[in-house]
């Protein structure tokens, strides 16, 4: 099922084309992702395991995870979650392993160009990445921006609600507006933009990007390297985790908010943090019942204004509660939830029962940052940022250097904070490089803006987790 | 509590509430914000200046109840859907309460509506008398309800079908 009628959203929608799924004739747009055209027919099941052959469906959406492989056109191993339909399309549900010798893959192909040298290369076309290549652009260098989505704009495309923060941020803006406001504002002479572009690869040795374009393997030799590659969905372990109807819940507001589809009938939501309050509000703008919000700490992590908006619809929020087991056969039709004690100890004879055909689960976010480990940057565990992050200094780069970093990959936190980040990271770039622009006044802002925002006592975790790796 | 169950208590509230005298003499914006984050975007949308400039932007608001005129235009800008207006002066029985509003359909004007207390539970019928749309922010629908229930009465529910 589509969505019809939004109060925030219109979904532009291109014609509707006929596709093959398992010998089965089915309707979809042309271009929306294959996921999203298999969902709306009602198909959860994308592949099956290839040891227990269990029901598997996606889980991140957006083309992290590898939960939503399918075999398409007879290439194994499409990520359906990215990759777009097209007429005729020939989608099997994945089953074991398939041989990748004798399947109809698409070779990557050389380029056959030099390598291509460029002044910035910037990782990752979100609120970060945008504002690092519009604050380098200003400073007059000129910037690579590469990004593997079809777009620009990151995970701001489904943040339908309005941001916090002050006016120097777009405060009382909503994500979406935000997104186009940074999309305009991209010098689109002193930037190349780069869209389907993956960096596959950061070679210290020579300071080398491989990039895959359009089934091309292009080489990058950029003098500053700034990543802001984000965040993935963190998952939860508990029996039967892996059936479908059991999605990140960023997942779901891309599937719902980017793409449209309708993602189930119940939704029972696991984490009452910001993510988790944010997504439920949104799924019942959406016309999707949220059963409850349940939460393993003892109080909400997120805002309270987010909770109390939820509340006013009629979600009832459980703290000190978490998921005991999943039930389904094919996917997911029933949650156990139970209550933990103050040391998160489950309590027997807690258990609760919820028919829902959706959990999200919205338990956090880890960096993105497979770059930084391969080239070589010094990387520390701090929970509070959500993983491993790499070490840098007040002006976001990293350990080795010319390379920095800017947004969720420094540790994740708020899109507020990402933007100002990633000014930060383009001006300090930029200047590295021999630009002096307004730098600074505009270095001195940016991180006294930093510093203003993450003052507050919402902010003591992320202010712990900083301290350990900003280095002098 | 608040932190546990999304909903604030009478204490919490009676610290964000105008006076009686001041509910009676008329329009007032209520401002249902008790954490410490970092937001001052409702200074910046009062054009009367009765909310304060924030000294610091993780302080909670402030607002002068008396140069507040009531006229609404806070609520389509909180980013929390925390601000409310009431009006007890609205008839002789009848309070008017706007709240911010972003789902679909819209009402109309007239409706018979179901008036939600803060749990999001049905507390009285209420009659939608004002709708202002905001382009890019939250909506602000004007209900009247008895006046002894202003105070509750934060959230609508359309019956159609």
């Amino acid at each position: 099922m589509y969505i019809v009628e939004h109060p925030i959203l219109t979904f532009e929608r291109k014609r509707r084309v006929k596709f093959l799924f398992d010998g089965r004739e089915m309707w979809g747009y042309e271009g929306e992702p294959i996921l999203a055209a298999l969902h709306a027919n009602g198909v959860r099941v994308l592949r099956r395991s290839i040891k227990l052959n269990r029901p598997r469906g996606f889980y991140c959406a957006i083309g992290n995870c590898s939960s939503c492989f399918m075999v398409v056109d007879g290439e194994p191993n499409v990520r359906t979650c990215v990759e777009k339909l097209e007429e005729g399309m020939v989608v099997e549900t994945q089953k074991g392993k398939r041989d990748l010798s004798t399947a109809k893959t698409r070779p990557l192909q050389p380029s056959g160009e030099k390598i291509r040298e460029a002044e910035i290369a910037v990782i990752g076309g979100g609120p970060a990445g945008m504002s690092a290549a519009i604050s380098a652009a200003q400073m007059g260098a000129k910037v690579t921006l590469l990004d593997r989505n079809p777009r620009l704009r990151g995970q701001l495309v489904k943040q339908t609600h309005m941001f916090f923060g002050s006016k120097e941020q777009h405060a009382a803006v909503r994500g979406i507006d935000i997104a186009n406001i940074l999309a305009n504002r991209l010098d689109k002479d002193k930037t190349d933009i780069m869209l389907d572009a993956v960096v596959l690869g950061y070679y210290r040795e020579d300071g080398i990007l491989s990039v895959k374009q359009n089934g091309k393997f292009i080489k990058i030799k950029p003098e500053r390297v700034i990543v802001a590659t984000g965040a993935q969905e963190k998952v939860l372990i508990f029996p039967n985790n892996d059936l479908p109807g059991i999605y990140g819940a960023g997942a779901v507001q891309a599937l719902m908010n980017e793409h449209g589809v309708v993602p189930g009938r119940n939704v029972l939501m696991v984490g009452a943090g910001n993510v988790g309050l944010i997504v439920s509000y949104q799924l019942m703008q959406a016309g999707i019942n949220v059963k409850a919000i349940i939460e393993a700490a003892c109080r909400i992590t997120g805002y309270w204004v987010h909770a109390s908006k939820v509340r006013r619809l009629g979600i009832p929020i459980y703290t000190s509660c978490t998921v005991k087991e999943a039930h389904g056969r094919e996917s997911l039709e029933r949650v156990t939830v139970w209550k933990v004690d103050e040391n998160w100890q489950p309590m027997t004879g807690t258990e609760m029962d919820l028919e829902v055909d959706v959990m999200c689960l919205a338990v956090g976010l880890s960096p993105l940052n497979e770059l930084l480990w391969q080239a070589g940057c010094e990387m520390k565990y701090i929970p509070e940022l959500g993983g491993y992050t790499t070490l840098r200094n007040e002006d976001m780069e990293t350990t080795v250097k010319g390379i920095y970093v800017a947004g969720d990959v420094a540790g994740v936190e708020e899109a507020t904070t990402a933007m100002v980040e990633g000014s930060l990271a383009g001006l300090c770039a930029a200047k590295s490089l021999g630009y002096v622009g307004r730098f600074g006044g505009l270095r001195d802002e940016a991180i006294n803006q930093l510093k203003i925002l993450r003052s507050g006592p919402i902010s003591q975790g992320v202010r712990r987790g900083l301290e350990q790796i900003i280095i002098g | 509590m608040l932190e546990k169950t999304g909903v604030p208590t009478p204490e919490d509230l009676a610290k964000v509430y105008p006076s009686k005298e001041r509910l009676d003499r008329g329009a007032v914006a209520i401002l249902e914000c008790f954490q410490l984050i970092p937001c001052d975007s409702c200074c910046g949308a009062c054009k009367r200046g009765a909310i304060k400039e924030f000294k610091d932007i993780n302080d909670l608001p402030e607002i002068d109840f008396d140069i507040c005129n009531g006229c609404g235009l806070c609520i389509s800008e909180c980013p929390g859907l925390a601000i409310f207006v009431v009006d007890q002066t609205y008839s002789e029985k009848e309070a008017l309460v706007k709240i911010p509003y972003e789902f679909l359909p819209l009402p109309e004007k007239g409706e018979a509506v179901d008036a939600l207390s803060r749990q999001g539970e049905r507390v009285s019928e209420a009659k939608v008398v004002d709708i202002r749309k905001f382009k890019g922010k939250a909506n602000v629908i004007g209900i009247a309800v008895s006046k002894e229930l202003s105070l509750d009465v934060r959230n609508i529910r359309l019956r159609r079908e």
